[in-house]
């Protein structure tokens, strides 16, 4: 399953990965629009953690056990068995948080849908061939790999 | 801005944000490394801080809506044709530091450029020109010192010993730059590329890094006044050795690593204490006439079994050409030449902008003086100093240069914008900068790609005007001054260069 692995030694820390995520999944799919008009504003996916010198992105790690799947009470969150991907699906959601309890790396977060908070967390873009935050990345500190 | 100190407060560029565009991601604010960027929380803004900008353009180019330009300050000083912005504020930061102007990269004052006041020849119906994508194009090239003659046997097997030489697979070579003065990532992104391309790169004057040795088949390994980080084993890593007289960028001075860049790493491959300045002296004490520099370059031609060519690399001086005899004369294999462009990670503004001369003239001078004492074939020429693209070198190798060595250029491909702050350690590229978290920002699998394109496209480039001189090996290019001439140049300049005017 290919997910997107982080390289710690080659973040720059430009947050560069946060606005392609949050522009990825915005109505407008324009950066400007997504900051400045859309309310509520989309919430990355991808954050970048730094206390310099060490910087990364982190983002769901669709692990193998997941915390998050064992967790959620009514099937929010799913293992897709074709892709092996943990999927969420946030018109199910309860906002009940076990989830974001539950995770070790602290990825989940919480975004306003249709008035009501519900969890949040990376899906890999499955519009595209190569999610968001890796195709921005100017020093390929991310990267979409399969390491079995 | 409050507290400033208005005889110091003239600053050259400004941060202009189109607010309407900024999205507040502050990937200008992480990125600027000197502080020229802040946000605001409690306004929810972006704001600059514009006399702490050195126009490197790292954050206009990471701002993903395109809001930011650098522009250069409006704020001008009465237009003096004398009294130029740049001597009017050097004066003034003199008289409030009382210090030496130290700054970075090559000199960049407006001297007449040769290269661009030169144009080289092509075929027309009398000669044929050639098509290097349809037929055999030979760019290789060999630096060290030939032999008078050469004896071949029945079998037809060359007898005559030759001595050591350098093979490149094309007369580009990366010049020398310090460990300590660039970073670990850039050295390697160097040394991975050169491998890459079978050229060499140049350790400069900071000692190998134990890492890089596995690249040492393509690395000359330089031996400098100040001799940080020489003992047998580096010397013996390396494919040659350049002794370091002199620098293009600082003629006459010696290299000024200063202590904030002296970490861990360096400190251990220079073999000096962590935080020390590393100031090479002007001179090599041991070298005071050219019987000296014969000693040395014999005694590290003993060093490495005789195995490995030796080079001597020279600044572009006024007497360029007897020294250039003279060293030939001790033995030396290659001569560089340094021409005043030539960068450098930090030297005093007064001498980079006014010591030495162009390499044109120099190279010109040179080839001619050996060629005319008859010992140009003991050894090869090396031009270095301010080379921008691919016709700059090909008019080097027709003044009669064997290859050229590139720094700036080199660097210009990871992301150098030419800011001139190199001596203050803090590159917003993650170039000329050892703190940890700066240098990350360039990553070797990046740079080799950029350096392997750079000379691939050139390299192209070399071949398609060789073609169309009717040209099919470097070899005769070199010193071929006929395929040049000069246009718009005095007669004493063309004498100089040893070049015909256009249309003569």
């Amino acid at each position: 399953m290919k997910v997107v692995y982080p390289r710690e030694q080659w973040c720059v820390a430009c947050n560069l990965c946060e606005v392609a995520c949050m522009t990825e999944h915005s109505k407008a799919k324009d950066p400007l629009k997504t900051y400045l008009l859309e309310k509520p504003r989309p919430v990355s996916r991808t954050r970048v953690e730094y206390k310099q010198p060490r910087a990364l992105s982190l983002m769901c790690r669709h692990c193998a056990e997941a915390e998050c799947v064992q967790a959620c009470k009514n099937g929010t969150l799913t293992r897709n068995e074709k892709t092996g991907t943990i999927e969420l699906n946030q018109d199910k959601c309860l906002g009940c948080w076990m989830c974001i309890m539950a995770c070790p790396y602290g990825v989940i977060t919480q975004v306003i849908r249709d008035e009501r908070p519900v969890a949040n967390k990376c899906d890999l873009c499955p519009e595209r061939d190569v999610p968001a935050c890796v195709a921005v990345c100017p020093n390929r500190a991310l990267v979409f790999e399969d390491r079995g | 801005m409050l507290y400033k100190n208005p005889y110091n407060h003239y600053f050259d560029y400004v941060v202009q944000r189109d607010l309407d565009k900024c999205i507040r991601c502050k990937a200008c604010v992480t990125q600027c490394s000197y502080g020229a960027n802040f946000y605001d929380y409690d306004r929810d803004l972006i704001y600059s801080l514009d006399y702490n900008c050195v126009g490197c353009m790292r954050c206009s180019t990471f701002c993903p809506t395109d809001c930011i330009s650098i522009v250069r300050n409006p704020d001008a000083f009465r237009i003096n044709a004398n009294w130029k912005d740049n001597n009017i504020k050097d004066l003034y930061k003199q008289a409030g530091t009382g210090g030496i102007i130290i700054t970075g990269m090559g000199n960049d004052k407006p001297f007449t450029n040769y290269w661009e006041r030169m144009v080289i020849d092509a075929c027309q119906v009398t000669n044929p020109s050639i098509d290097p994508l349809r037929e055999p194009m030979e760019l290789k090239t060999f630096l060290g010192r030939k032999p008078d003659k050469l004896e071949v046997n029945k079998e037809g097997n060359i007898t005559t010993k030759l001595a050591p030489q350098l093979v490149l697979s094309t007369p580009i070579m990366f010049s020398a730059m310090s460990y300590g003065s660039i970073n670990y990532n850039v050295s390697e992104s160097v040394a991975r590329a050169a491998r890459e391309l079978g050229i060499y790169w140049n350790t400069g004057e900071g000692g190998l890094p134990r890492a890089l040795y596995e690249y040492g088949k393509n690395t000359i390994v330089q031996c400098a006044s100040g001799r940080f980080g020489v003992s047998p084993e580096y010397l013996n890593a390396g494919a040659a050795i350049e002794i370091k007289i002199g620098q293009g960028a600082k003629p006459g001075i010696g290299g000024h690593l200063p202590g904030e860049k002296v970490l861990e790493g360096i400190s251990e491959t220079r073999m000096i204490p962590v935080g020390t300045d590393a100031i090479s002296p002007a001179p090599h004490h041991d070298i005071y006439s050219i019987e000296d520099l014969k000693q040395l370059i014999y005694a590290l031609k003993e060093a490495t079994r005789y195995e490995k060519p030796v080079s001597v690399k020279i600044a572009a001086v006024h007497n360029v050409a007897a020294i250039a005899s003279g060293i030939a004369r001790a033995g030396a294999d290659i001569i560089a030449v340094d021409g005043f462009r030539g960068g450098t990670g930090a030297a005093p503004k007064a001498i980079r902008d006014n010591v030495g001369i162009p390499i044109e003239v120099a190279i010109a001078a040179v080839d001619e003086r050996l060629r005319q004492e008859g010992i140009r074939h003991e050894v090869s020429l090396v031009a270095a100093g301010g080379f921008r693209n691919s016709s700059d070198i090909v008019k080097a190798i027709a003044l009669g240069a064997d290859a050229v060595y590139i720094a700036t250029s080199a660097l210009m491909a990871l992301g150098c914008t030419l800011c001139q702050q190199c001596h203050r350690g803090r590159c917003a590229w993650g170039i000329t900068t050892n703190d940890p978290e700066l240098s990350r920002r360039v990553n070797p699998e990046i740079g080799v790609e950029r350096l392997v394109n750079l000379i691939t496209a050139w390299s192209n480039e070399i071949k398609e005007m060789l073609g169309l001189m009717g040209i099919n090996s470097i070899e005769s290019l070199k010193g071929n001054r006929d395929r040049l001439r000069g246009v718009g140049l005095s007669e004493i300049e063309l004498q100089a260069l040893g070049i015909k005017q256009a249309g003569m």
